[in-house]
């Protein structure tokens, strides 16, 4: 049971939500967006979390759009990874989606909460950010379109009362070929010690994280030491785990220890794998 | 109509197994302490309210939703189905015919789930049978009895 009281409004528009959110504010009750709410609702069953007033944004049109237009891939923040996965329009999202905790909470976890929460794991936010896509936020100064490494690589840097409206990616990025790896601890359905994705672009390999350190990330510094062909394979991601931007975490799940064991055989696989898709 | 500002509980209808239910309720209330507590609908069991264990699962709109991890409020104007909603389907009759429960707690919630994966994905194979029922937890662990079951039924409607 949750043990303190809240209002609880469903807006219809962007506009009103901000408005919701900055009335709200205004009068103390120190408001949140609440999307899928599963994040909302066990941390305040927990106390952990205590909000006078939330603000339902699965009303509001523009927060519930998946399509692919005129080669941009727009998806909003209230769309379900259930529907992410089977829509399927961007694979490697689809495929990292698909091992975000089990299916019935797919039903209800949304892009928005899985980008925003305070959970650091964040794995949906891993193809995002390979695809150098962009996001529309809606705060009191109206709408603003910011590449989402700006605004979301590491952890969220949202303005206070910002809310993630649409995620919008390049077409070109949907079908380049990519590698998404989940390694747990034992159970199929657990948070992940480690998860890689990697996506072959013109360029290069890229690679984003998350499980291994406290953010879900992507490291140019590191992405220029893995396509450092002047290296062997192997030695590249020594000096990639000996540069890691985080400290590996040590907590109940792995030892720091052995999530570096994990990251490091991860790595080797992934960098083969995408070898062998080379474009 | 949004949940009143200035008042803590408020009048709230859900449409239940096809009939309209009326409560009174707090904003905060989960969908699943509302079923229970006030609509007397006690097949959703309370077993982690954390959003693990799926032993309170229920349809909304005929998806399965762990009615723990929903509000009530924001059920309002969708189709909720619970176990007591469910009157011999064949899944219901599978876990019988397959001993699919020994203490039974976590049987309304992987009965809920087994049904909306034979409404939704009749011809489903192993790997889609495993990703839906990856979502409930057995502590008797019937599960080999439980993957007979939907089985069972799934081959029973293809
Ligand atoms: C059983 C379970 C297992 C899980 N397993 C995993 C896992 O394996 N990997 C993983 O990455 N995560 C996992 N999670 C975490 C989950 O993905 C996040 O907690 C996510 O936040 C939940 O999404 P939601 O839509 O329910 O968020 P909500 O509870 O609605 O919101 C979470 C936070 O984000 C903010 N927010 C939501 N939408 C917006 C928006 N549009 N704009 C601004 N702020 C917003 C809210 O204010 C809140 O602070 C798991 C969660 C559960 C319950
Ligand atoms: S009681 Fe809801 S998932 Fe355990
Ligand atoms: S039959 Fe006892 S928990 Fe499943």
């Amino acid at each position: 049971m949750i043990s303190f009281d809240f209002q609880y409004e469903r807006p219809e528009s962007i506009e009103e939500a901000v408005q919701a959110f900055q009335r709200a504010d205004s009068a103390g009750l120190e408001p949140i967006y609440y999307s899928g709410g599963t994040e909302i609702i066990s941390m305040a069953r927990l106390n952990l979390l205590r909000t006078g007033a939330v603000i339902d944004i699965k009303g509001i049109p523009e927060c519930n759009v998946m399509a692919v237009r005129q080669d941009r891939f727009v998806i909003g923040s209230a769309i379900t990874l259930t529907n992410v996965v089977e829509a399927n329009l961007y694979p490697l999202l689809s495929e990292t989606s698909r091992n975000v905790a089990d299916f019935t909470n797919r039903n209800k976890i949304t892009i928005g909460g899985n980008l925003c929460g305070k959970f650091y794991y964040r794995e949906a936010l891993l193809p995002f950010l390979l695809a150098d896509s962009q996001v529309v936020l809606a705060g009191a100064g109206g709408l603003r379109q910011v590449p989402i490494d700006l605004v979301m690589n590491g952890e969220p840097r949202l303005e206070k009362g910002e809310l993630l409206v649409q995620i919008i990616s390049e077409a070109r990025y949907l079908a380049l070929p990519f590698i998404t790896v989940k390694k747990t601890k034992q159970e199929k359905i657990d948070y992940p010690i480690v998860r890689v994705t990697g996506l072959r672009a013109a360029e290069g390999i890229r690679m984003a994280f998350s499980g291994v350190s406290e953010a879900a990330f992507r490291s140019r510094e590191l992405e220029e030491v893995l396509n450092d062909t002047a290296l062997p394979v192997q030695e590249r991601i020594e000096v990639a785990i000996r540069r890691w931007p985080y400290p590996i975490l040590n907590d109940i799940l792995s030892s720091a220890a052995y999530r570096t064991f994990v990251l490091r055989n991860t790595l080797t696989d992934a960098m083969e794998a995408l070898e062998r898709r080379r474009l | 109509m949004n949940g009143h500002p200035g008042s803590v509980k408020f009048e709230i209808e859900l449409l239940v197994n096809d009939k309209s239910h009326h409560a009174a309720i707090r904003a905060a209330d989960t969908l699943l302490r509302v079923l229970r507590e006030h609509l007397g609908l006690t097949g959703a069991k309370a077993g982690c309210e954390n959003g693990d264990c799926g032993a309170c699962t229920v349809h909304v709109d005929g998806v399965p939703i762990k009615s723990c991890m929903m509000l009530a409020i924001e059920a309002r104007g969708s189709r909720i189905a619970t176990i007591e909603g469910l009157r011999n389907t064949p899944i219901q009759q599978a876990f019988v015919d397959h001993f699919a429960f020994q203490c039974g707690f976590c049987t309304p919630g992987f009965i809920m789930v087994c049904h909306a994966l034979a409404e939704h994905r009749p011809k489903a194979g192993d790997d889609v049978i495993q990703e839906w029922l990856q979502s409930n937890i057995c502590r008797c662990t019937s599960y080999e009895e439980i993957g007979a079951a939907i089985k069972s039924v799934l081959r029973w409607q293809g």
